[in-house]
């Protein structure tokens, strides 16, 4: 029996040891490389190398993740109600889900874009565009918190945004739909010629970033897909891809893709810039929203602009070019010099790369191949830098590593492809899982990408994970590029349908997160800054409480005097200056939201009491030891009740 | 029987050297002995004296102040400024004379170094692990911690100097 005893356990570590083995050396792709799995452990109580802020899409939220361990951090709300954070749900945030269509408290998140000075990434804020509403969002990367949205008006479907140029003088925001301009009623069949593109230029502030509509520039009725910023040498120009040259209308995947060639759009906006600057352009009555949040009075205002100032290319001579680009391209990518610009033709077998140079050259020696709509369209050749041959099938988007490479991602053959800049060849390829969308190189629009990893951002999921039903995640993939063939690390999960990401090094953006907010900064109108500022006061139906917490408390606890029909606001203080120490509080029956209070600062919510009892509030968030006890009562009376207006902490009302 | 182990313990370790794994010393045979566990039976003296009434006055606790003389006189000036300090970031559970979510500091220096009670406002998460006294605090109040409200070393002064003034 001993011996059967020994025999059984001496086979089962022998098996487990060659199992072992299998799995070791199955990831080892040499004796003297190390692990995928070593390359992305970050050690617990380690931090990561990297940010990456990855759009959430469908969500309308900005994810926060580390690299290269691709853990979630947290999702910002930006253009959707956020009931954990209570954004858009509290009086506070609420005006920042305005619009001129009124409150829309979703929206789609496409393109984050951080910050730039001297053309490198500053790590200040991360800007982000709403696709369906048209909108521009700022997040402050000092609370990650989303702190400005700006509507765009004569917009529709605002993809071909939200890119910073090289010192964040704008982020720029261009219409996928053209649409009438100003908005009519008019038959859509009269669509051709009649329709219109704006791409517009918002100015950012550069000590508060606060953003403003420059000038709308507006184009003939193509689709204005997507857009990079010159850089460098071009810094002054923008590049706009183009698709529906054709301005069909409807079956648009046969009738936009009859065009052998569409167009890169080349603006010189330095020179509307000017234009403007000298009094040009047409002041157009609009319909915007522009929303601001304030970091002291921990609210946001929302503000209707009435009108925004367009400029017609054709009255600022040599500002606007089309570079003919086959065909229907979608990412339009500017490398780190802002020598080379890559039109990712979707539907074409190679891919196409202009210069810069040689479009400079093209304009000084006027040769123009024709117009559209009055718009100089230069020769195909005479622009052309070079194309990469038959790298795959339907390419989307490129970024550069700042070493000479470019990585480009291709939807059908589901790939990334590296290849080099200048002889235009192939050098790597490795399988995505599965069909590829957007890539990112931490500071790949930028003149200075920190070339070690590249996430590439998947459309279709499939079998990657354990199944949660129909739905699945949405998902990530991070390849080593240090080396000179890309290496599969990790994948990870994302939320939303994940359309481009921007990162950084962590270093950028650590040291100026804020950890609290300090109560002497308060200029909350309703906060209470000590339990002494506490109180009840109603003002005909309105009943205001200022209420205070701290570990763990709320102060007043027990309130007395509140009457069926009231509308009361809990303007609810976090008294703690510690960090990480938020309250959170929630009131049964109102329709909201809890609230999530961070240190010194204040939050309000509405409860509309519908029931006579006394009803139980208490805190949300886990605070302390005594987090359980940290709870009050609210007497709701009859409407026609004489029961006074109380309220206490520490002793029975009297 | 013992040579088929043996051949089995051969290519155990064959393998684990051909695999480049951590080479480890054979344990010769098993044992399967229960563990013996030796309790002590203690039994601990019931601490009559309440941490909040215990006098203390060499314990200098633990934090960023080493040492601290008083002047004799009391600085008015500070102390008002201390009692505006405390009334913006600690009346939320403290009362300068009755307990109430914590202890109340009414006479604290008669009970406390003035070191101690500074380290406390200053540092009182390390207070609240390592130093005997704040531990025994954090116990007899029900686990309330003492709240890290992040003063500055001057305001933390001035409030000790307000808290001279409660008698």
């Amino acid at each position: 029996m001993k011996h059967l005893l020994k025999l059984t356990i001496a086979i089962v570590s022998v098996l487990v040891a060659f199992t072992s083995c299998n799995n070791t050396s199955k990831s080892n792709s040499g004796a003297l490389s190390s692990s995928a799995a070593e390359k992305v452990y970050v050690a617990p109580g380690d931090h990561d190398e990297f940010y990456a802020f990855i759009s959430g899409g469908f969500s309308g939220q900005l994810s926060v993740y580390g690299l290269p361990s691709g853990r979630l951090f947290k999702v910002i709300p930006v253009f959707s109600q956020d009931a954990e954070k209570a954004y858009g749900y509290n009086e506070e945030t609420k005006p920042m889900l305005n619009t001129s269509h009124g409150f829309v408290p979703w929206d789609d998140a496409h393109h984050p874009d951080i910050s730039q000075t001297n053309g490198v990434i500053d790590g200040r804020w991360v800007f982000i565009n709403g696709n369906n509403t048209p909108r521009i969002a700022k997040i402050d990367l000092s609370t990650f918190e989303t702190t400005e949205i700006i509507e765009i008006p004569n917009s529709a479907g605002n993809h071909s945004s939200s890119f910073v140029t090289e010192n964040s003088e704008y982020v720029v925001a261009g219409t996928r739909f053209s649409i009438p301009i100003p908005q009519k009623d008019m038959p859509i069949k009269d669509y051709k010629g009649n329709f219109k593109g704006s791409l517009s230029f918002i100015s950012i502030d550069p000590e508060h970033g606060h953003m403003d509509i420059k000038f709308q520039l507006i184009m003939p009725g193509f689709d204005y897909d997507l857009s990079h910023p010159g850089r460098g040498k071009s810094h002054g120009w923008f590049f706009f891809t183009t698709y529906n040259t054709e301005e069909a209308s409807t079956l648009m995947e046969v009738n936009a893709s009859q065009n052998d060639k569409d167009f890169i759009a080349a603006v010189n906006w330095k020179k509307i810039e000017e234009y403007v600057n000298n009094g040009g352009g047409t002041m157009m009555p609009a319909k915007y929203a522009h929303n601001v949040y304030d970091e002291a009075t921990h609210s946001a205002t929302s503000t209707m602009k009435k009108e925004v100032l367009t400029v017609n290319p054709l009255d600022v001579p040599g500002a606007v070019y089309f570079l003919p680009t086959p065909k229907s391209p979608h990412g339009c990518d500017v490398d780190p010099t802002g020598e080379y610009i890559v039109g990712n033709g979707k539907l074409s077998a190679n891919l196409t790369v202009h210069s810069f140079t040689k479009m400079l050259k093209a304009i000084e020696d006027n040769k123009v191949a024709g117009e559209a709509y009055g718009i100089p369209i230069l020769n195909f050749e005479d622009v052309l830098a070079g194309v990469v041959e038959q790298p795959g099938l339907g390419p989307l988007h490129t970024e550069f590593d700042g070493k000479g490479n470019a990585y480009t991602t291709f939807f059908i053959s589901s790939e990334v492809v590296k290849w080099k800049i200048g002889t235009w060849e192939v050098v790597d390829r490795q399988p995505c899982y599965y069909s590829v969308g957007h890539l990112m190189i931490p500071g790949g629009n930028s003149q200075k990408p920190f070339g070690k990893y590249v996430v590439a951002m998947n459309k279709i999921t499939k079998d990657r994970y354990l199944p949660t039903g129909p739905e699945v995640t949405q998902s990530a993939q991070l390849y080593d590029i240090s080396g000179d063939k890309m290496e599969l690390l990790l994948d990870f999960p994302t939320i939303g349908e994940p359309h481009y990401a921007a990162g950084c090094p962590a270093d950028l953006i650590k040291p100026r997160s804020k950890k609290l907010f300090k109560l002497e900064d308060n200029k909350h109108p309703y906060a209470a800054l000590s339990e002494a500022d506490t109180k009840v006061v109603r003002d005909g139906k309105t009943v205001h409480i200022y209420m205070t917490t701290i570990r763990s408390h709320f102060a007043p606890d027990n309130i007395e005097g509140i009457k069926v029909g009231d509308k009361v606001y809990f303007h609810v203080t976090n008294l703690e200056q510690d960090y990480d120490v938020p309250h959170g509080v929630s009131m049964i029956g109102a329709n909201t939201s809890e609230l999530l209070i961070m240190p010194g600062q204040t939050e309000t919510f509405l409860w509309e009491p519908k029931q006579v009892g006394v009803w139980p509030f208490y805190c949300t968030d886990f605070c302390s030891a005594l987090h359980q006890e940290m709870q009050g009562y609210v007497r709701v009376s009859p409407a026609n009740s004489n029961t006074p207006l109380k309220w206490s902490l520490g002793e029975d009302i009297e | 029987m013992k040579s088929t182990l043996n051949i089995l313990t051969v290519l155990f370790v064959t393998l684990l050297i051909s695999c480049g794994g951590k080479e480890e010393k054979k344990k010769e045979g098993f044992s399967y002995d229960k563990k013996v566990t030796t309790e002590k039976t203690t039994t601990k003296k019931v601490e009559k004296i309440p941490a909040s009434k215990k006098i203390d006055l060499k314990n200098k606790g633990i934090g960023p102040i080493k040492s601290l003389a008083l002047n004799t006189e009391i600085d008015e000036a500070m102390a008002a400024k201390g009692a505006d300090v405390f009334k913006k970031l600690c009346t939320a559970c403290h009362r300068p004379d009755k307990k109430f979510i914590g202890p109340a500091p009414k006479d604290i220096l008669s009970r406390r170094t003035p070191e101690w009670v500074m380290n406390m406002i200053l540092n009182p998460d390390e207070m609240t692990q390592k130093d005997p006294l704040a531990k025994a605090l954090l116990i007899e109040f029900n686990g309330s911690p003492m709240a890290n409200q992040n003063l500055s070393e001057e305001d933390a002064r001035a409030v000790l100097e307000y808290f001279r003034t409660l008698k």
